[in-house]
């Protein structure tokens, strides 16, 4: 049986913030609780429950690439001319929400922010997770992604022809893939105490030897961690201008082009804000369940909630402004391109989405300014899911609205998706989740060494 | 004590306070080739024992400026000379629209110099080295503080370095072997 531990969140009186770490901890239990997730021998029946439901849906996910690739893009429901639909709607989605983790990791590092050590570990775990579900889609929307080695990498071949490099595809595909690496790298070093740990802690022989050939040595010497903070340090100043980099990027996709409502300069910081608002949605939706499912309320406390939900908070205003700005300036240039789009998101065929999308992302989220909210998990995991929802529609409304009516009225036409898109994007949906529950099985899903750092007694006294 | 030759004599300590002071006293005894194992990085034991800067950051500007110039070069050999292609008018060498890709570039070098560049510095992977022989060293990853004096630091003598060490108020002393 999984070990739920009942709930210990009481709470608190108004302005007192709850400890950055649970009473009673010590440098032993530290180690023995939070490698006691990976180390225990008994697998949770929720854990292989959950997994057995992703894999069903990993096998979804394949089934719908497996008959894309043999009969092509016509399954989906992109056509003229609404070209780009869910393909590039789920590309931005889940690129946006890995961003928060590359934010815990990096940038509240290099400020200095303390409750980031409990979440980065699995933050970071999510941003690449995220990106892997993300680079999925504009390949497959290739159609030949067997091809598309060369029409999106400099890769010589007998034709002689190379990307273009002035278009902000071809950036995107540079940004987005020094993003993976760089949080690979990031998430990978950060790990390699940790197995040292674990390798220190096995009782198998064999659990041992593998810890052992990943920790690939480390004894936790002075000398390795003078160079291994620097390098983490190193690490998070590169990271901070690569993740505002890569989702200005992707809204460069967008804003270079001259439709209605994609051509904006302020794309870019909008882009991002939005990326990190649903990044943090996607970071309590599974810290909500992971500190209760593995009794982790010592470590992931309500006071990392809380700071994750004012967060999520400012960075929903940032898109509450942009919302208002966009339908704003749309009138205030008083061109009839401009204007018709602000028609047709209000009044067009899809307006709906429009209104939901408004009250996911800017009504429902208000709800935060309370405290009770902030400070009561399940609600704030409701939020969370209604932010996510909400940031998948925005995506929704900017790919659909501006290209199913552009300038031409001969050129209106409405996008339908189809059974095969909406496999894929719930397809994608599983694989994430399973390669999270993967991740929290066999990797410390918070980072011990970091943890340590914060207790009262490894600090040294004069 | 035996002939055979040893790699050092190894104090386990049980605060970092403790394993500080040691460090600290051993340095002003003289002893420069030494090394501390902490369960996390501890700022003060690496000054106590003296060191102080690494190469990390250098290595990082290398690879940033590798990655910098090889991606610039490659887009300005792949749009002005291997393959000129007039796209909606604009110059061969676009030079503003080469600045995302350039940038990326840079980034990728510098985080594959930092990480790589850590890892040899630090010469790991290492499969083995003589500190893991000391049955209690497992404490070094957990909860316990090591403080090892290397036989080959011209100070060393089993005796004397022995008695110093346990003047230092050390949970156990070990002899390392190789």
């Amino acid at each position: 049986m999984p070990r739920i531990e009942e709930e210990i969140d009481v709470l608190p009186p108004q302005g007192v913030r709850p400890p950055l770490i649970g009473p009673g901890q010590t440098l032993r239990t530290v180690t023995d609780r939070i490698g006691g997730v990976v180390l225990e021998k008994h697998t949770p029946v929720f854990w292989l429950l959950v997994v057995a439901l992703c894999v069903a849906l990993f096998g979804m996910l394949n089934t719908a690439i497996a008959y894309l690739l043999g009969k092509g893009v016509g399954i989906w429901g992109v056509n003229i001319p609404v070209g780009w639909g869910f393909a590039i709607v789920n590309f931005v989605w889940w690129i946006g929400i890995g961003h928060a983790g590359t934010l815990i990791s990096a940038i509240l590092l290099l400020f200095k922010q303390g409750w980031r050590t409990s979440i980065n570990r699995f933050a970071e775990a999510m941003t690449i997770f995220a990106v892997m579900q993300a680079g999925l889609f504009p390949l497959l929307h290739t159609g030949r992604p067997w091809l598309a080695a060369y029409w999106l990498f400099p890769i010589p071949f007998t034709m002689g022809v190379w990307p273009q490099f002035r278009s902000p595809l071809i950036w995107d595909v540079f940004a987005v893939s020094t993003y993976f690496t760089v949080s690979f790298l990031f998430w990978g070093i950060g790990l390699i105490p940790d197995f040292a740990t674990l390798r220190d802690s096995a009782k198998s022989l064999v659990v041992r030897r593998i810890y052992g050939m990943l920790a690939m040595g480390w004894r936790g010497s002075a000398r390795h961690w003078n160079r291994f903070e620097t390098a983490y340090m190193l690490l998070a100043g590169l990271a901070t201008p690569l993740v505002l980099s890569v989702h200005s990027v992707v809204s460069l996709d967008f804003a270079v082009a001259l439709v209605p409502g994609w051509h904006t300069t302020f794309f870019p910081p909008y882009f991002v804000a939005g990326a990190i608002y649903s990044g943090f949605a996607m970071v309590l939706m599974l810290a909500i369940p992971f500190r209760y499912l593995y009794g982790m309320q010592d470590y992931i406390t309500l006071r990392h909630l809380q700071n994750c939900a004012k967060l999520m908070l400012a960075t929903g205003l940032i898109v509450a402004y942009a919302y208002t700005l966009e339908m704003f300036i749309g009138w205030y240039s008083n061109e009839k391109n401009e204007l018709a789009l602000v028609h047709n998101r209000l009044h067009g065929p899809y307006s709906h989405y429009y209104f939901t999308l408004v009250f996911c992302n800017i009504l429902f989220p208000q709800t935060l300014w309370l405290n009770k909210v902030r400070s009561t998990p399940w609600m704030l995991f409701i939020v969370s899911m209604v932010v996510q929802t909400g940031m998948w529609l925005e995506r929704f409304v900017i790919v659909v609205l501006s290209l199913n009516r552009d300038f031409l009225p001969t050129n209106w036409g409405m996008y339908w998706f189809t059974k095969w898109d909406m496999m894929t994007l719930i397809g994608t949906m599983g694989f994430f989740t399973l390669l999270f529950f993967l991740f929290i099985r066999f990797m410390p899903p918070i980072s011990i060494f970091e943890i340590r750092t914060l207790l009262p007694q490894s600090k040294v006294k004069e | 004590m035996t002939a055979q030759p040893i790699y050092g004599l190894m104090a386990q300590f049980d605060t970092p306070t403790d394993l500080v002071h040691a460090a600290k006293a051993a340095y002003d005894d003289g002893y420069r080739k030494m090394d501390t194992y902490t369960p996390y990085p501890l700022e003060e034991a690496a000054e106590a024992i003296g060191v102080h800067h690494n190469r990390v950051p250098l290595v990082c500007l290398v690879g940033a400026m590798l990655g910098m110039i090889g991606g610039y070069s490659l887009e300005y050999w792949v749009s002005a000379i291997s393959y000129p292609l007039n796209v909606g008018g604009k110059p061969f060498h676009s030079w503003p629209a080469f600045i995302p890709v350039t940038f990326e570039c840079a980034v990728l070098g510098a985080s594959l110099a930092v990480v790589f560049g850590m890892l040899a510095l630090n010469g790991l992977p290492q499969p083995y080295h003589p500190v893991f022989n000391v049955p209690s060293f497992t404490g070094a990853t957990t909860d316990k503080f090591f403080l090892c004096i290397e036989s080959q630091d011209p100070r060393f003598s089993i005796g004397e370095t022995k008695r110093f060490l346990e003047g230092q108020h050390p949970l156990e002393v070990a002899e390392v072997p190789y």
